[in-house]
């Protein structure tokens, strides 16, 4: 692989997989969820 | 069977919902994941700049997909009903019709839909003893579909037929059981399979011989490509069809959330989830094609494709000379279905939810009543020798011109004659992560309905150029535009039937009472 094709793979790599990490840890740390609850599928 | 007397906290009928938002995120993730983000988007980033088409593509996902999806999310969770309901809540009976549009849309993705999860059911087995031979092209339109000339007939492909009507029973199950009990315990358990699956498939691909030429192709920026506007427009559209946005399916998904989950973080994760995917996909499609290309003594572009040529003729061309290839195609193969089912499901609820919502029916009813003439439907037109050019046909005049279309209509309509999306937002920052300032209402307002507006007028350029796939005008009329017009004049006549009695038309209180 070329230089700039390594670099590129590496920084999609990193803002949409750390994006998406980052976007777990901040929805978990917000932690506003209901409680869990038994819905019933009418 | 009436759901009259069960009622919720809020004094409206239960609808059902999901346990908690890692469910509803795991099913939205499902539904957005599906066989484009496996088969599309590795040659749409190919073909428009490799490794610079990232920044088109995360500009076009943060201005409009994101934006889109939580507008979405906001009108289902807001209003607490399927794309109808939600809308009929939002702007009384003429807004109804946008709903009704985008469940008729949802009723002709379904139907063909299926189809391929069937082949793909099949093509799992041919793995393993790589029934295609050394023909895969002639084995998949030969002896697997028999594909006959353009028209309509009754010659039914047994071996289409019968894995047809397995998917549609699983499918009918799946929604029988319910929104939780169905959708969300599929989605659970197949989702993280889903990924394992292809990160095995990507690992075994990283390492076959070719696959660093293959990335090499993928991710080599051309960075003169920025400033070519199709390029652009191939961005925005990716993301519009990879995220579910725009016909109903995140309406519906989130009207099943409870009222104070927070959807404007739970948005960011399933956005970002699907691009991860996408991502993941391109890698592990581009290595196989290296592979392939070498073992092959062509060039790359040679062997780069998409869609139906990609899954199956180019794939089993890299599992017949790949090492230990059967494993190869019973993962990919399986992804595929896998990929394609959380989708199918999430699309047909759609079309479920709004039966179900009008006629104020049981889960069981609506389920059935939607889902054996659906899967009627199916099979009567593409499980037969002439149901590939129909397929084809259909999937890409709906896609262009109904989704695409009431996409745009739909923002524009939301945000220009009611008026609404300042009271969204507010809704979706009452309990929100992420807060939605006035920069959401421009590019939800503005910025979406141009780019997409911009891309609708590309397409409707390359179809009026030439026939699509030189098929006959009969086909392309009749079941191109003739499906993508049938839908809105159908979404016409919905709207104005009435609705039970017992269905509250209002909006609801945004006061949480539980």
């Amino acid at each position: 692989m070329s230089t700039a094709a390594v670099v590129m793979m590496i920084v999609a790599m990193l803002v949409v997989w750390g994006g998406l990490a980052l976007a777990v840890v901040h929805v978990s740390r917000a932690g506003r969820d209901e409680p869990d609850e038994v819905h019933r599928d009418l | 069977m009436s759901n009259q007397g069960q009622v919720d906290a809020t004094g409206r009928n239960a609808r059902g919902g999901f346990t908690n938002r890692r469910v509803f995120m795991l099913a939205a993730i499902g539904s957005a994941v599906g066989l484009g983000n496996i088969w599309r988007f590795p040659y749409v980033a190919y073909e428009n700049g490799g490794g610079a088409f990232l920044i088109p593509y995360l500009v076009a996902l943060l201005v409009a997909g994101l934006p889109f999806l939580l507008l979405d999310y906001g009108i289902g969770h807001r209003y607490r009903g399927s794309a109808p309901l939600s809308f009929r809540r939002l702007g009384g009976a003429s807004a109804e019709t946008l709903g009704w549009w985008q469940v008729g849309i949802c009723a002709v993705i379904a139907i063909y839909y299926a189809v391929i999860i069937a082949w793909a059911v099949r093509y799992t087995f041919f793995s393993l003893d790589q029934s295609w031979g050394d023909a895969p092209d002639e084995f998949l339109f030969g002896d697997f579909l028999q594909v006959a000339d353009p028209g309509i007939g009754l010659d039914f492909v047994a071996g289409v037929f019968w894995p047809l009507l397995v998917v549609w029973l699983v499918v009918v199950a799946v929604m029988v059981a319910g929104v939780q009990k169905g959708i969300g315990r599929l989605s659970v358990v197949f989702i993280p399979l889903l990924v394992a699956a292809f990160l095995v498939l990507v690992g075994r691909s990283l390492f076959l011989p070719g696959a660093g030429a293959g990335l090499d192709a993928l991710f080599t920026p051309n960075w003169g490509a920025l400033t070519d506007a199709g390029v652009w427009a191939a961005a925005f559209g990716q993301i519009f069809f990879s995220l579910s946005i725009g016909f109903g399916i995140m309406i519906t998904y989130a009207s099943y959330v409870g009222r104070r989950t927070d959807m404007t973080g739970s948005g960011l994760v399933v956005g970002l989830a699907n691009s991860s995917f996408e991502l993941l996909a391109g890698i592990g499609v581009f290595a196989a094609l290296g592979f392939m290309a070498q073992a092959s003594g062509v060039a790359l572009d040679d062997v780069a494709t998409e869609g139906l040529g990609l899954a199956f003729v180019a794939f089993p061309v890299i599992i017949s000379e790949a090492p230990a290839g059967a494993v190869i195609g019973v993962l990919f193969f399986a992804s595929l279905v896998i990929a394609g089912l959380t989708s199918l499901v999430s699309v047909i609820e759609v079309v479920i939810s709004a039966v179900r919502d009008k006629l104020d029916l049981s889960r069981a009813t609506a389920s059935l009543a939607v889902g054996v003439p659906a899967a009627a439907a199916s099979i009567l037109l593409f499980a037969t020798t002439t149901g590939v050019p129909l397929l084809d046909t259909a999937d890409y005049y709906i896609n262009r011109f109904g989704i695409l279309v009431v996409a745009v209509v739909s923002t524009v309509v939301v945000t220009w004659v009611y008026r609404d999306l300042d009271p969204i937002r507010d809704h979706l920052n009452t309990y929100g992560s992420v807060r939605l300032g006035s920069w959401w209402v421009v590019l939800v307002g503005v910025v979406t309905p141009v780019a997409l507006t911009y891309v609708l007028i590309e397409e409707l350029r390359a179809v009026l150029a030439e026939p699509y796939s030189g098929y006959p005008g009969w086909l392309l009329n009749g079941i191109g535009w003739g499906s993508a017009a049938l839908v809105l004049v159908l979404a016409l006549v919905l709207a104005r039937l009435p609705w039970r009695a017992s269905v509250d038309l209002s909006a609801p209180s945004q006061e949480v009472t539980r």
